[in-house]
């Protein structure tokens, strides 16, 4: 009986784990570096990214209505909350929720369509690393 | 067995049946709100319910589905896009599982909350209710309707906040 248990355990936990592995196969410094190297071909004179450059991005308009701290709050390590429909966000820097930034496709798919109601346009490589380097830098 | 009590048991047995039959229907019909949606997709639960809660199908006609999934980009003042394998996958799960009867007919509007059917259940909702902070939107079913996630609405079930 406890064999029988500890299989289905076992089995269980796989089948938790195994899609989850499939989508969060990379980590913050991971994507991070992808940043860099599309910086890197994409911005003249690129010099690294800058969490005090990153801060600066989040906490600021940019002729649109909306900040990311509009949704996420100017505290990135605490609950956020949806401007319109009122829904909980979870916290984004990957101090406070290890599952941020583990997804390179989710990254790219929130900083889309996020850039796109925040600015209007597509962010570069240089904010997003900016902004990620600012994330990284919070402590819980 | 004499015939007269063959009959009698040949018309208790038939009535039976059509009563409970006939109940049956009535139920089922009552019902239909509150036992609730049982189709599922993880991807649109994923998808949708990230922003919102993912709004059951059945609450908009399949050609209103079809222009919203085509204007995600504008999605009520955001940008929702998402890639074509997801939206694809959404958009039939969301075709195939529409609202039928009232809830069927295209009104225009890809806001559930100004469809007819949904003006004509809420018109006993007041005005402060509406405004209530608790409440906000008429987009916020979770508000009064506490197992809106899963697709119930049985109006023995609302409750209001104050």
């Amino acid at each position: 009986m406890h064999t029988l248990k500890s299989i289905a355990g076992i089995l269980l936990a796989a089948s938790l784990a195994l899609p989850g592995l499939k989508a969060s196969a990379a980590t913050p410094a991971e994507i991070q570096k992808s940043f860099e190297t599309a910086a890197r071909a994409s911005t003249p004179g690129f010099s690294g990214f800058s969490a005090e450059r990153g801060q600066k991005f989040f906490n600021s308009t940019h002729g649109n209505d909306w900040s990311c701290t509009s949704c996420h709050t100017p505290s990135p390590v605490a609950l956020g909350k949806h401007a319109k429909t009122g829904k909980e966000i979870a916290p984004l820097a990957p101090a406070a929720n290890p599952q941020r930034f583990t997804d390179a496709a989710k990254v790219e798919k929130w900083f889309n369509r996020n850039c796109n109601d925040v600015l209007g346009r597509v962010c570069t490589a240089q904010e997003k690393g900016d902004v990620l380097a600012y994330l990284m830098s919070l402590a819980k | 067995m004499n015939n007269t009590t063959k009959r009698w048991i040949f018309d208790s047995v038939v009535w039976s049946v059509s009563l409970l039959f006939a109940f049956g229907l009535l139920m089922d019909n009552a019902m239909a709100d509150s036992k609730g949606f049982s189709a599922t997709n993880k991807t649109w639960q994923a998808e949708c319910a990230s922003c919102h809660i993912a709004y059951p199908p059945n609450l908009l006609s399949a050609p209103a589905w079809r222009r919203l999934m085509a204007g995600l980009d504008k999605h009520f003042g955001t940008d929702a896009s998402i890639d074509a394998r997801s939206a694809a996958e959404i958009g039939a799960f969301l075709e195939n599982n529409a609202g039928r009867g009232k809830r069927g007919s295209d009104s225009g509007t890809l806001r559930i909350s100004e469809t007819p059917w949904f003006k004509r259940k809420h018109d006993e909702v007041s005005a402060s209710t509406w405004k209530n902070p608790k409440v906000k939107t008429a987009a916020n079913c979770t508000a009064c309707h506490a197992g809106a996630e899963r697709g119930e609405f049985d109006e023995h079930a609302v409750r209001i906040p104050r």
